[in-house]
C-alpha cells in the first residue's frame, strides 16, 4: 500500500485548523502539536472519538470545544470501542440511506494511560474485529492529566509521583511496553510511529493510517514538559533527540513488513551519526537522579536496553546489524 | 455556530460549540514574549508548524505573525527556529 498523496507545505496551509487556539494546554505541550498536525491530514467528513486524557482536558470545557469537528469523549478505557461503534453505525446509516457521505473516517485518539494498561483490551477487540479506524496513541509517558502516575509507557528509571526516585529506588524499574510491536502482532494492515519534530512524516502517516481499509494504528511520540521536568521551550527538540538516540525509532509497518521511516533509516546507515542516550536523558527532570555516582549504573542498563530494541528493530526491517 | 451566552441559552443535552479561546485568552499566561525579527526571517514557516497554541499565523507572504492573544510563550518557535528570528523577551520590558 502506497499512498497517493504527495503534500505540500502549501496544503498543509490552506487546511483550515480543525484544532483551534486558546485551549488550555500547559504551554509547550506537544500533544497540542501533535493534535494539531494530525487534524491537518484529513481528507473528508471525519468524527473523532477520544478517550479521557490531557488532550480531552484541555480542549473541552463545557459549553466550549477547541475541534471543529464531530468530536466525541468516551470514559478511559474504550476510545477504541466507541471507535468502532461510530464505524458500524455509519456502515448501517448509509445502508439506509440516511447519510449522504460516501465515506466516513474514524479517529480515535486516547494517551498513554489509555491505551497502554486501561485501553488495551478495547483496542486489541476492536483490531481483531477489523474495524475501519485510525487509532492515535500520544505517548507522553505517565498518566500527566491526574498528576504524573507511572503508566506502561513510562521508560526504565523515570521519576514519577508513584514510582519516585529517592534513597530506596530509582524511578520506575520496568522498561517501557513496545505496544506498536503489540500491534504488529494483530495482523493489523497499517502501524507505525511518529514523532512531531519530523512533521511531514507524521502527517504523511495520519493520511495512510486513514487511506488503510481496517485498522491502523498510529504511535506518536509527544513530549510533556510538566511531567518531564523539561524547559517548555525543548518539547519539539526532546521529539528529535529521542529519534536521534534510537530510544524512539520511527517505523511503519504496512501489512506485517517492517520498513524504517527516513529520519531512522538514515541513522541505520550511518551508525555514527546515532547519540548517546545520554543526550536525551539529560535535558530532563525526571531522569535527574540518574546522574548522581548511586544510580550511573542504571544509566548504561538504559543505553543497552536501547540498543538491544533497535538491533531487534533493524533485523525485523531486514536491515544490516551493526 | 452560535455559542451560548447564558446558562438558560444552553441546550439540554451537554453538546460543546467550536469556539478559539475555549478558556479564555491564554495569552495572560505569558511571562516570556516571543519577538520575530522580520529582517533575519526566511519564511521557512517552522514555527507555524510547531506552535502547540496555533498562535503563529501566516501573512500572504508566508512570514509569521503572533497571535498575542493566545502564545503562552513557550518558547518552541525561538528554540526551534534555524535562524534564530525569534527572541524570548521578558513581559514587562
Amino acid at each position: 500500500m502506497q499512498s497517493e498523496w504527495k503534500f505540500t507545505a502549501k496544503d498543509i496551509v490552506e487546511k483550515p485548523d480543525l484544532f483551534m487556539s486558546g485551549h488550555r494546554a500547559c504551554a509547550g505541550c506537544a500533544p497540542a502539536t501533535v493534535m494539531r498536525l494530525i487534524m491537518k491530514a484529513l481528507r473528508g467528513p471525519t468524527i473523532v472519538t477520544h478517550a479521557t486524557g490531557c488532550m480531552e482536558v484541555v480542549s473541552t470545557i463545557y459549553p466550549y470545544t477547541s475541534w471543529a469537528v464531530p468530536w466525541l469523549h468516551t470514559a478511559f478505557e474504550n476510545a477504541a470501542a466507541n471507535a468502532s461503534g461510530i464505524e458500524t453505525a455509519v456502515k448501517m446509516l448509509r445502508k439506509k440511506g440516511r447519510i449522504k457521505y460516501e465515506h466516513v473516517d474514524v479517529i480515535a485518539i486516547a494517551g498513554d494511560g489509555g491505551t497502554y494498561d486501561i485501553g488495551i483490551q478495547a483496542l486489541s477487540g476492536a483490531a481483531e474485529r477489523g474495524h475501519d479506524f485510525l487509532f492515535v496513541l500520544y505517548d507522553n509517558e505517565a498518566y500527566m492529566n491526574t498528576g504524573i502516575q507511572r503508566s506502561g509507557g513510562t521508560p526504565l528509571g523515570a521519576s514519577t509521583t508513584t514510582s519516585p526516585a529517592g534513597e530506596v529506588i530509582p524511578g520506575k524499574l520496568e522498561p517501557k511496553k513496545p505496544i506498536a510491536d503489540i500491534m504488529v502482532a494483530h495482523e493489523i494492515p497499517y502501524v507505525a510511529t511518529a514523532s512531531p519534530y519530523y512533521w511531514r512524516d507524521l502527517i504523511a502517516k495520519v493520511r495512510k493510517g486513514l487511506e488503510v481499509e481496517g485498522p491502523a494504528f498510529l504511535h506518536v511520540f509527544a513530549p510533556c514538559p510538566r511531567g518531564w521536568r523539561s524547559d517548555p521551550a525543548k518539547s519539539i527538540e526532546l521529539s528529535r533527540l529521542a529519534v536521534e538516540t534510537c530510544v524512539f525509532p520511527l517505523w511503519e509497518c504496512i501489512n506485517g513488513e517492517y520498513q524504517l521511516s527516513a529520519p531512522s533509516k538514515v541513522l541505520a546507515m550511518a551508525p555514527q551519526k546515532k547519540k548517546p542516550v545520554k543526550e536525551y536523558l539529560a535535558v530532563q527532570g525526571r531522569f535527574r537522579h540518574l546522574f548522581a555516582p548511586k544510580y550511573e549504573k542504571l544509566l548504561d542498563e538504559i543505553q543497552r536496553i536501547t540498543d538491544q530494541r533497535w538491533r531487534k528493530l533493524l533485523k525485523k526491517c531486514g536491515m544490516a546489524v551493526v | 455556530m452560535a455559542v451560548p451566552k447564558a446558562r438558560r441559552d444552553m441546550p439540554l443535552t451537554p453538546i460543546s460549540y467550536p469556539t478559539f479561546g475555549s478558556m479564555g485568552k491564554t495569552g495572560s499566561w505569558r511571562t516570556f514574549r516571543p519577538i520575530i525579527d522580520y529582517s533575519k526571517c526566511t519564511k521557512c514557516t517552522l514555527c507555524w508548524v510547531y506552535c502547540p497554541d496555533v498562535a503563529i499565523t501566516r501573512r500572504e507572504d508566508d512570514s509569521p505573525e503572533i497571535d498575542y492573544e493566545y502564545c503562552k510563550g513557550c518558547g518552541i518557535c525561538a528554540n526551534e527556529c534555524p535562524v534564530k528570528a525569534i527572541t524570548m523577551q521578558r513581559e514587562e520590558e
